[in-house]
């Protein structure tokens, strides 16, 4: 018995021992099961893709599944940090879980890559980086596109959760600098099985052209019910309804859709002086190779990023500390912050000190949906 | 507001209050007959419509398999209990085989199915032979051994089957939605409104589907069973009515009920794995408003949970689901004081 107790003591000692000696630790919370998952389960297959090793170090990835859930992607996170004693938090994908996270990274001072927009009160993203573009900038490629088209109104279908939300006032706040009017503005979600009443709603206004805001595969439905009430106008979708999904479930309801994205996932299109293309490239090569032709998607192209600016950052902060160290962590966030331009495959990444976002407002790509493929517009 | 805008949304309702009629009338049956507040009723929705959607790629759809090994945990615990009672192999076995029989067959049907692309309406009719047999083995593994337990024990275990089956759903399924092909694709205009196929096979569907049900329990000697069983278990065991056999029954037609509204859902919305639960739960919603015992009832709140939920999108889209789930409050403020506390259990 007691020696029994001693091989376990030793053990676990070992263990600590062994987590503390660990090289770079990276914690990853996604939405690997929930109404999200459909962006989680990419990011995470791009993860395997990873290289074993940065700057010498060797690379320890623990992914953990938020669920979609808020309180579990925040108790994740409190695990990651207290018991993996991690040096980098990347997620979540689901803009409702990151933005709680963020104010358990910054509690503890760790870096928090949120992979999705995630709006935060100025002051509040001391220590969170943001690898999506954020809306502001798609909003503004949206809209750019809408006024060559002469578009003036516009009306807007989206999620009820903090997507739609940061989505309506982004969008709401570059449209009306150029003079483009919000005119309705209905709300479902992912799981309702109908929004023919929305759809009439907004439709029955007849604005120049209908904004979708949802992601994945939920974002056929209601685009869908709007063509179903006999709308000529244009439609709109964000770049989190940049994936084949759209064409899958819409067919041919969805010809003529504009979508906005990011690079990344129409890298071949994409013309040579596009500063992306080759990074763009080599993460659909390395994706595809690994999950089949056509598995591309935006959130694939997020963890791709993550390791292109970890690879800049970690050397930085490496002449300061030693990972797993309080010093390291912060010597992290600083080298983000004076990394400079740095092109990712998403499009040019800028972190600053004031400017946690990042991207530049050239990043966002309209792409048209004709013949059930991507053009770019 | 106009007629027109008033009678589109009305037919929306309707379409969708249907199937939600469907799924109150499951709940209500199963409520009655075994006492279990069946929460995954909306499963077997998703499990319908995917099961199709994935038939229809040409592949062997992820249900087959969870289905292959429910029977398979299903058949041991029977032979186990076989085995305690007669100490014999052959009883045994014959328990374990009976089990299993039904869906080895299905399950055979479905490997062969599956590349052959056949017509979508055979397709049709095989999903909802696996989604039905799905019925009996969740409740034999799930509830069977806890069938004397009370109202609450098993409704906690019901909220374990549901987690369960939505977390197998992404395993099975993935997380991507699939939205299966119309089943007849035609549109009628009348005036305002745009009548299309599949609306009027989901009208037409849950009509028969409850004429079917009056039917069964009114002239079948299954269907009278199950009702004796309802209205007291002891009594009709010692009638010889066996109340195994009777939950089993019922749950197949839980699963019969779901995979066919999954069936008659798929082309109308995107379905998701875990679309289910908020299905389901307006089917509860209006099997809560006939106090989980009358099927006039269920199906009638259905419809008023539909065209509430319909107007209610139209009005306020962002508080649709708080005005749905806040109706349940009135009608059970007014049961509680008509009904005082003599329904409470002995």
């Amino acid at each position: 018995m007691k020696i029994a107790k001693t091989l376990i003591t030793a053990a676990i000692a070992t263990l600590a021992a062994g987590a503390a000696m660990a090289d770079l630790t990276i914690g990853v919370v996604l939405p690997l099961t929930g109404p999200a998952s459909g962006l989680g389960i990419p990011m995470k297959n791009a993860i395997a893709l990873w290289p074993q090793s940065i700057a010498g170090e060797k690379l320890k990835v623990v992914v953990l599944d938020d669920a979609t859930d808020p309180t579990t992607g925040v108790k994740n996170t409190q695990r990651l940090i207290t018991e993996d004693k991690v040096d980098v938090i990347i997620g979540s994908a689901a803009t409702p879980v990151a933005i709680p996270m963020a104010d358990i990274a910054a509690e503890s001072g760790t870096v928090q890559l949120a992979a999705s927009p995630a709006g935060l009160p100025p002051g509040k993203d001391k220590w969170t980086f943001r690898l999506p573009q954020s809306n502001g900038v798609m909003a503004y490629a949206m809209v750019g596109h809408m006024k060559k088209q002469g578009i003036k109104t516009v009306g807007f279908l989206g999620y009820t959760d903090a997507y739609g939300e940061l989505w309506l006032k982004d969008f709401t706040a570059e449209a009306e600098k150029n003079g483009i009017k919000v005119t309705g503005v209905e709300r479902f979600a992912r799981a309702d099985t109908s929004v023919t009443a929305q759809a009439l709603k907004l439709t029955a206004g007849n604005p120049d052209a209908i904004l979708v805001v949802a992601s994945g595969s939920g974002a056929a439905m209601p685009e869908k019910a709007i063509v179903e009430r006999g709308y000529k106008g244009k439609i709109y979708q964000t770049h989190a309804a940049a994936t084949r999904d759209l064409m899958r479930i819409g067919g041919k309801d969805v010809e003529g859709t504009l979508v906005v994205s990011g690079p990344a996932v129409i890298a071949e299109q994409l013309p040579d002086s596009h500063p992306s293309k080759k990074l763009a490239i080599d993460f659909v090569q390395k994706y595809e190779k690994a999950y089949g032709p056509g598995s591309r998607n935006q959130f694939a192209g997020h963890s791709y990023d993550a390791m292109i600016v970890l690879e800049k950052a970690v050397p930085v902060a490496l002449k300061k500390a030693k990972p797993g160290t309080k010093e390291f962590r912060a010597a992290l966030r600083d080298a983000f912050e004076g990394m400079g331009r740095t092109v990712v495959a998403h499009g040019v990444l800028d972190w600053t000190a004031q400017d946690h976002w990042g991207f530049t407002n050239e990043t966002g790509v309209m792409l048209k949906v004709v013949n059930g493929d991507w053009k770019v517009e | 507001m106009d007629i027109s805008i008033a009678s589109i949304l009305m037919l929306d309702g309707l379409t969708n209050g249907a199937i939600y009629a469907l799924l109150g009338l499951a709940i209500v049956l199963v409520f009655a007959v075994t006492r279990v507040i069946f929460i995954p009723q909306g499963e077997f929705v998703a499990y319908g419509a995917l099961t199709l959607a994935i038939f229809q790629t040409g592949q062997v759809p992820g249900t087959v398999w969870l289905l292959l090994i429910l029977a398979a945990v299903a058949a041991l615990m029977d032979l186990a209990t076989a085995w305690r009672r007669h100490h014999r192999a052959a009883p045994a076995l014959q328990a374990a085989g009976r089990t299993l029989l039904i869906p080895l067959v299905v399950c055979g049907l479905s490997f062969w199915a599956a590349p052959h692309q056949l017509p979508l309406l055979l397709q049709a009719l095989l999903t909802i032979c696996i989604v039905t047999a799905f019925g009996p083995l969740v409740y034999r593994v799930a509830y069977q051994s806890l069938a004397g337990a009370s109202t609450l024990v098993l409704l906690i275990v019901s909220v374990g089957v549901h987690f369960a089956m939505t977390g197998l759903g992404l395993l099975f399924f993935g997380a991507e939605g699939f939205r299966n092909p119309s089943f007849w694709d035609v549109r009628f205009a009348m005036g305002p409104l745009n009548i299309t196929g599949q609306t009027v096979i989901i009208g037409a569907a849950s009509l028969a589907l409850i004429v079917l049900l009056w039917l069964f329990f009114e002239r079948s000697l299954y269907g009278k069973a199950l009702r004796a069983t309802a209205v007291n278990r002891l009594g009709a065991r010692l009638m010889g009515i066996s109340t195994q056999t009777a939950g089993q029954l019922t749950f197949a037609m839980a699963g019969l009920i779901g995979g066919l509204s999954g069936l008659l859902i798929g082309p109308t919305t995107t379905v998701f794995y875990d679309s289910g639960f908020l299905i389901g739960l307006k089917g509860f919603v209006a099997a809560v408003i006939a106090g989980l015992s009358s099927y006039p009832g269920a199906a009638i709140g259905a419809l008023f949970v539909g065209v509430i939920e319909a107007f209610g999108s139209f009005w306020a889209s962002a508080f649709k689901e708080v005005i749905v789930f806040t109706i349940i409050l009135p009608v059970l403020l007014w049961r509680s004081l008509r009904s005082g506390h003599s329904d409470e259990e002995h």
